[in-house]
């Protein structure tokens, strides 16, 4: 029934991902259901009420509770709909954004004008020793919770990442922890979602999920490279 | 108003009457509409057909595209919706709906318009000066939009900065106006519990204006001062935050949707009764609920930042209370369907924009449930599926309310009828091209394309929706093109169109009291008195089917 729109979703690699689709299709289907109910109304309305010769409309000022009742008791239910909604969206906002489950990888993540810089801690898991790389693309690996400190260096910037159902502002000032556990492996896009100035359409790079053996060994060779620098 | 020798200077230019006033605003409007139009063509040409050149307007790089899509924005909401709905619609209604002469301060009501003349120049003048005009969107969040370098923007920043400030300036002055007048120069029998609803909702506007418009002047002088003389309000390198902004922005932000919406709904709520023969369903509903409705619109603005980067546990306030606004938008759609219910209905042009206007909110209105849950919103935010959402509920509320609204008054504001034939293609071609630009770009969104790019084809995964972005785009030109209906019936009519009585609908409310067009000086030939209700139409042992209000006895 909503393939015509949801099906547009690129295929979902984050654990969390299955909260954020299924909040967007419950909402989906509950909002076509009562779009379609009221369209429906409103053009059984206009075909039914059309002017015919004689007939002439009924006075029905809505004034009295009987008749607000046929307003007001849909919007009950309007309502009933709408904290149910709320209640499954926070649910899974609390669990994306609030909740932040220990990490197994670290990446700062900084936004400029006009590209993404991924710094990766290197073997030794610590920011600032020597054994600290900048990869061109944001490599993680698979079933492992990943945490983005995200930061920029200019204005803000948006790390978007479909396949993720990740998006997080970068905001000069601010350090943002995000986190993700990719489920697939796999290159997939990034790009910045944020109006950011004139090569705001070119911040692209891609996030490569690895197995995590070629992971490690990557890491591996990665440190390595930089300590011999 | 105590001369009657008028000469061209004030009586077209310099004129003091609501009417006149009304007039300019709503050519200024339309003339605004149309450029805003163009320029959606031409970035709409871009991304269909990126790197080519616009075919009448040459090479769009991005910093060209970035303006673009900035003035595009900035033009609709504060140079069409606001001076149309508000400017010409109140300005021209408020007085003749409560049987007054004219506003309460016409000079004031004078200045209104001149300002808003003014900044209109000043956003204009924006394109000529070195480095073009702003560039950082119209919401033009710091420090995109603090500091010169970041956009390559010098004074076109600037420029819109002060334009928009002397917009609002402008649309305070009217509002001052418009509350002095409904409070105090209501004829005789004109109780607010009589008032039409269309007067309502542009009080209603005016408060919600004046309430919220506040922190975003102070907003935009902090941006003035960041960008000329150096202060960090927005920029962190001294200690300024960017997020302050657009708290201070979207706290106007969220209100200023419903300074648009509101007149909109008033106007619809108008027609609606007027050809469907039948009272406004519910009116006390309908009051309570936007009075409820505009308290909400000030507990909400942080929905636009979910994902800003603001303490993620205030989505959950903020995202309850947007998810709860749906509740007094949804009585008052539902009371105008309700309306309609066992009518005589005629469908005429008028009517049909504003069934549209109803028909299409709808969308805006549930598409926007899914921006509203922050957890879905964490994945279409910035992405097509806003874009689209939006124009779901500015498309239906700016352009169709407003047409409705021209087709509806246009014999009281020109004294002649438009054409109906052209009126009818008008409306269809534009009802289905609006749906086949916008669809589409919901799906975009679905699929995960980000907002405000030039070139889609830069990435990989933007490349198969190439064929929704070429649909969009011929929508769009087949739109822009059957606006020459309206543009031609529209001037065509004014002069040459059948005479209108002063009562052509068979309405009921006191601007048709009034001959059409109304009398140059104080409108009504006699101040008319009030004895009913707005709505009285088929009432029960009547054999007319409208109760005007001026009537003291309906056979
Ligand atoms: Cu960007
Ligand atoms: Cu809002």
């Amino acid at each position: 029934m909503l393939d015509w729109i949801v099906g547009y979703m690129p295929e979902n690699i984050a654990t969390f991902g299955e909260d954020i689709d299924y909040v967007i299709n419950l909402i989906g289907y509950i909002v076509f259901i009562w779009w379609i109910l009221a369209e429906g109304v409103l053009f059984y309305f206009l075909f039914s009420s059309r002017k015919k010769e004689g007939v002439k409309a009924t006075y029905e000022d809505g004034s009295t509770m009987k008749a607000m009742s046929w307003v007001l008791i849909p919007v009950v239910l309007v309502l009933g709909f709408d904290l149910f909604i709320d209640y499954k969206s926070h649910s899974a906002w609390d669990k994306i954004k609030i909740q932040l489950p220990k990490a197994d990888v670290v990446y700062r993540v900084m936004g400029q004008q006009f590209a993404w810089t991924y710094t990766h801690p290197g073997v030794d898991g610590k920011f600032g020793t020597g054994d600290d790389f900048e990869p061109d693309d944001l490599v993680v690996p698979v079933h492992q919770v990943v945490h983005t400190v995200i930061s920029a260096l200019d204005v803000i910037h948006s790390l978007w990442i479909p396949n993720l159902r990740f998006k997080q502002d970068s905001v000069p000032g601010r350090i943002i922890t995000g986190w993700f556990e990719a489920t697939k492996t796999g290159d997939y896009p990034i790009a910045c979602a944020e109006l950011c100035g004139t090569g705001h359409g070119v911040m692209a790079s891609t996030l490569k999920v690895l197995e995590a053996d070629a992971y490690k060994s990557w890491v591996a060779q990665q440190s390595a490279a930089a300590l011999a620098q | 108003m105590t001369s009657h020798q008028s000469n061209f200077w004030n009586y077209y230019i310099f004129s003091k009457d609501h009417k006149m006033i009304a007039k300019q605003y709503l050519i200024t409007g339309l003339i605004m509409a149309l450029l805003g139009g163009l320029m959606a063509y031409v970035f709409r040409m871009q991304l269909a057909f990126p790197g080519e050149a616009v075919p009448g307007f040459g090479d769009v790089d991005s910093g060209t595209y970035n303006q673009l899509i900035t003035l595009h924005g900035t033009i609709m909401v504060f140079w069409v919706g606001m001076p149309i709905l508000l400017g010409a619609f109140g300005n021209f209604l408020i007085p003749l709906m409560i049987g007054a002469d004219d506003m309460a301060f016409p000079t004031l009501n004078m200045m209104s318009y001149w300002t808003f003349f003014v900044s209109t120049l000043v956003l204009l003048a924006s394109f000529f000066v070195e480095g073009g005009p702003a560039s950082s969107g119209w919401t033009a969040y710091p420090p995109l939009s603090a500091r010169p370098e970041y956009s390559g923007v010098m004074w076109g920043m600037n420029l819109w900065i002060l334009a928009v400030a002397l917009e609002f300036f402008s649309v305070l002055m009217g509002g001052v106006n418009y509350l002095t007048t409904t409070f105090n120069m209501r004829t005789k029998g004109m109780k607010f519990s009589r008032m039409p609803m269309f007067v309502w909702m542009q009080l209603a506007a005016t408060v919600n204006f004046m309430f919220s418009v506040g922190p975003l002047i102070a907003g935009a002088l902090m941006l003035l001062l960041d960008r000329t003389i150096g202060t960090s309000f927005f920029v962190p390198d001294k200690g300024g935050d960017p997020l302050l902004y657009q708290h201070l922005f979207w706290f106007f932000g969220h209100p200023e949707v419903y300074v648009l919406l509101l007149p909109s709904l008033g106007i619809v709520a108008e027609i609606i009764p007027t050809f469907s023969r039948k009272p406004l369903f519910g009116y006390k509903m309908i009051l309570i609920s936007t009075a409820f409705s505009s308290v909400l619109a000030f507990m909400v603005w942080a929905h636009h930042q979910f994902i800003s980067g603001m303490d993620p546990r205030m989505a959950m306030p903020f995202g309850l209370l947007t998810i709860i606004i749906s509740v007094p938008f949804a009585v008052v759609l539902f009371a105008y369907i309700a309306t309609l219910w066992k009518g005589s209905i005629t469908f005429t042009t008028p009517f049909l924009f504003a069934i549209a206007m109803i028909a299409e909110f709808l969308i805006g209105g549930v598409t926007g449930i899914i921006n509203g849950a922050a957890a879905a919103d964490i994945y279409v935010h910035d992405t097509y599926y806003v874009v689209s959402h939006f124009h779901f509920t500015l498309v239906p509320i700016t352009i169709f309310g407003m047409l409705a609204g021209v087709y509806y008054w246009f014999p009281k504001f020109f004294g002649r009828m438009m054409n109906e034939t052209l009126g009818k293609i008008h409306f269809w071609i534009t009802a289905i091209t609006f749906n086949v630009i916008f669809i589409p770009l919901l799906q975009m969104g679905m699929g995960g394309h980000q907002r405000r790019i030039p070139d889609p084809t830069e990435f990989e995964y933007l490349k198969g929706m190439m064929g929704m972005h070429k649909t969009a785009t011929i929508a769009l030109i087949i739109l822009l093109i059957a606006q020459a209906f309206f543009i031609f019936n529209f001037f065509y009519s004014m002069y040459k169109g059948k005479k209108a009585e002063a009562n052509p609908w068979k309405s009921t409310t006191l601007e048709w009291d009034a001959p059409s067009p109304p009398v140059a000086h104080g409108n009504f030939e006699v101040i008319p008195k009030v004895y009913r209700g707005p709505y009285e139409y088929s009432v029960p042992g009547c054999k007319q089917d409208w109760s005007p209000q001026s009537a003291e006895t309906v056979n």
